[in-house]
């Protein structure tokens, strides 16, 4: 690919959207679980509960201020870079944009403040609904982005007039064919991500000693969320999956790496995909399993790429996909694995240490598998901006090629820094919890 | 009168209103933030937490300002950002390092936390020099050249000074003691340069710009328009006058007015911005296209103008709710 302005356009986006959904990746979920410890506490009076809640409403306060910060880019970004694409469908990009800006962003950032310092100056009831809007609010911003973005996949409501998109039906736009399967396959991930994110953190402050009420009932909720939404994640997938089969088939050959239409397809495990010759290098496969889970038939036909025109570059949709299903099955295990040894272990609720260790290590799984996934979907529809509509090269911004590469590498020097300091900040919290509850106990015993 | 003409008029409102907004609120914050680095250990951790509770709604307000630029005006959008990429991307910057460093300073290990407060700041004062060149390149139509550029980084330092006062001021209402008499100092101190910039820019504005000058001196509208300038130089003096002796009631223990300057700067933003929008309306892109031609379908800012309508009224009575709640002092911020 040559670096032209369209292509470092297209990486700058790239970056600023991969480091963007990272962080309301952790919001969406995150609201709702502080709102649980909430609830736990007013319900039981326990204390481990509102401490919970008062350590993790810190790690929220932040990730809460990276998503603001990077979704203000992202904004100015639209206009900036493809100029092109509110040219063409801003009568409906607009008016959903608008929808989340005024329903959803302003309703969060309006309660965040009383949800975060407003626990001594409103009563617990108010304060409790500021935690319910807040997570309310988190969860309606991702609606509207999402029911744009899967519109942007799979259009529906519209007519084309001169140029440009008219609508004809909101609620066909609103709610067209993947919207639904998108949704709930992106607020399932961000509560995995939130679930081994609770999970690790939790764990790591076992590991420093932390042997808090709090950290027990956090690191119980995080093992027990990701026991249960798994399940639920491997439904949701598999029912996106034959949505994206019967819509945008060419995707679908492409995470599949089918070249030419086949019957009784296998399950790629490992495979090259080779885009000169064709073909798959080095394919290492499970016979008719891809037909029979795409099809829920072993002699299933699935459509080859051959069969169109236009269809995305093959390895990365390949590999992405390959990646968020092996980081979830890893999560499968690691999930069931853990809830099982919580309940083997029910009164010290204590975990292994190498258990403990290794959900450190997976401490940020849902968010590989959530970028991960959110490659397949996008670049799984290039060369289309909006499927059939519009090309992303017929959007892209005048912008000179200095320019863009000017503020890509700014944009990657701020963002790497960022990430380091919100990953190094968030051990350095636990830590500095579990070191204040070692001294406590210390002082309790002496 | 049909709807293709007032649409865009009532959304070149909801814009001007959010921009207008957006600088009041966004001002006073992104003004503590400028004042960081004058302020000791202590003062530095209560400046920050007397805008804790607020700036992320106070940022939103940019991003509806922004946001309806594109949506209701997304030819304009392109033509705006595309001139002013290199100001939107160090502004970007520095709304992006002032937000994080906010909360990684309560959060970071001791050693870390100068090194976030010297953040902050920076950031702070790239946003607010940045939006003060945009500012400046807009309004002469992004005109090229070294005199129009002079004139954008004049504008930069003329908001920045502005921000500042509007920080000092709401420092002045939002604390107490030892605070509170140096917010006062620092207030005396940009309200002269805070008055310089509007009298510098509105100066050069008509002089860069002929449209705006042949505007404004036209001869009924001149007398129309003598009470933006008139109310603005009487604002000021009211700042004159009362810094000095609320910085002699303070030493005594004194706390009334402490309101006063702010609502005195609130109101010199009120004048200023109807000022620049008198300049510029029907315009939205100054000498080549104005909110008509710019605008989006009838149909799409319909569908936006009635959730506006619905949603708006919301939105102030829950922002207002939340100012309610934090009212008075500041007191040191906790989570919980």
């Amino acid at each position: 690919m040559e670096l032209d302005a369209l292509a470092l356009a297209r990486s700058q986006f790239a970056a600023n959207i991969s480091f963007h959904i990272l962080f309301p990746s952790i919001n969406i979920a995150l609201a709702w679980v502080l709102l649980f410890f909430k609830l736990r506490y007013l319900r039981t009076g326990r204390q481990a509960w509102m401490d919970a809640y008062g350590f993790w409403v810190k790690i929220f306060a932040l990730s809460f201020a990276l998503g603001v910060v990077s979704g203000v880019t992202m904004s100015f970004q639209f206009g900036t870079n493809w100029p092109g694409y509110m040219q063409t469908v801003g009568n409906i990009a607009g008016p959903l944009l608008a929808y989340e800006i005024l329903t959803a962003f302003f309703l969060e950032a309006g309660f965040l403040g009383i949800m975060l310092f407003g626990r001594p100056r409103v009563s617990e009831r108010v304060h409790t609904f500021a935690t319910l809007l807040v997570a309310f609010g988190n969860s309606l911003s991702a609606f509207w982005i999402i029911a744009l973005n899967s519109w942007m996949q799979t259009p529906a409501g519209f007519v084309m007039k001169d140029g440009r998109a008219h609508v004809t039906d909101w609620l066909q736009v609103i709610f067209n064919p993947s919207m639904p399967y998108r949704l709930s396959h992106m607020l399932l991930a961000s509560g995995l991500t939130v679930a081994f994110l609770v999970a690790g953190l939790s764990a790591y402050r076992q590991l420093k000693a932390d042997r808090s009420a709090g950290n027990a009932v956090a690191l119980k909720t995080g093992v027990w969320l990701a026991a249960l939404l798994i399940p639920l994640q491997i439904l949701a997938g598999d029912a996106h999956g034959l949505n994206t089969m019967e819509h945008q088939p060419a995707k679908l050959a492409a995470i599949e790496g089918v070249w030419h239409t086949e019957r009784g397809a296998p399950l790629l495990l490992f495979a090259l995909p080779n885009a000169a010759t064709q073909s798959n290098d080095y394919a290492l496969g499970i016979p008719r399993l891809a037909s029979l889970i795409i099809k829920h038939d072993p002699d299933g036909e699935i459509r080859g790429l051959n069969e169109f025109a236009q269809h995305p570059p093959v390895a990365k949709v390949f590999w992405s996909f390959r990646v968020m299903v092996g980081v979830g099955g890893l999560m499968l295990l690691t999930a069931w694995f853990s809830a099982w040894q919580l309940r083997r272990n029910k009164a010290t609720a204590q975990l292994d240490r190498r258990l403990l260790c290794w959900l450190v290590g997976m401490t940020f799984a849902g968010w590989v598998a959530t970028l991960a996934g959110w490659y397949v979907t996008e670049i799984g529809r290039q060369p289309w901006l909006v499927t059939g509509v519009l090309t992303t090269a017929q959007a892209a911004g005048q912008a000179t090629t200095g320019m863009v590469a000017g503020s890509l590498l700014t944009y990657l020097a701020l963002y790497a820094g960022l990430l380091l300091a919100y990953v190094s900040v968030l051990f350095h919290l636990a830590k500095k919890a579990a070191g204040h509850v070692a001294v406590t106990l210390k002082e309790v015993q002496a | 009168m049909n709807a293709a003409y007032w649409l865009p008029v009532i959304f070149a409102g909801l814009m001007g209103l959010a921009m207008l907004v957006y600088v009041v609120l966004d001002g006073f914050d992104l003004g503590v933030g400028l004042l960081l680095p004058l302020a000791d250990d202590a003062g530095k951790d209560r400046m920050v937490a007397s805008i804790g509770p607020f700036w992320d709604a106070n940022e939103t307000w940019l991003v509806l300002g922004a946001g309806l630029l594109l949506v209701a005006f997304p030819m304009a959008h392109g033509v705006v950002f595309g001139a002013l990429y290199v100001p939107v991307l160090l502004m970007l910057v520095g709304l992006i390092l002032r937000g994080v460093a906010f909360d990684f300073r309560v959060k970071a290990r001791d050693p870390h936390r100068p090194w976030w407060n010297a953040i902050f700041a920076l950031g702070s004062l790239l946003a607010a020099l940045a939006q003060g060149v945009m500012l400046g390149r807009y309004l002469t139509g992004f005109a090229e050249g070294v005199l129009p550029w002079l004139f954008a980084l004049l504008v930069g330092a003329g908001l920045t000074a502005a921000y500042a006062l509007l920080g000092a001021c709401w420092l002045i209402m939002k604390t107490d003691g030892r605070l509170q008499a140096q917010a006062i100092g620092w207030a005396r101190h940009s309200v002269a340069g805070a008055a310089l910039a509007v009298l510098l820019v509105s100066g050069v504005t008509p002089l860069v710009n002929p449209a705006i000058a042949a505007k404004w001196f036209a001869l009924p509208q001149l007398f129309l328009l003598l009470p933006l300038p008139l109310g603005t130089v009487a604002l000021f003096a009211l700042q004159l006058i009362i810094l000095p002796r609320l910085a002699r009631r303070q030493a005594v223990g004194n706390d009334r007015y402490c309101w006063l300057p702010f609502a005195a700067t609130v109101g010199i933003v009120l004048l200023a911005f109807w000022g620049l929008a008198y300049s510029v309306f029907p315009q939205v892109v100054i000498g080549r296209m104005d909110i008509w031609q710019a605008a989006s379908d009838p149909e799409a800012l319909w569908i936006i103008l009635w959730g506006a309508l619905l949603v708006l009224p919301c939105i102030i009575a829950y922002t207002a709710f939340a100012y309610r709640v934090f009212w008075g002092k500041a007191d040191s911020l906790s989570y919980q």
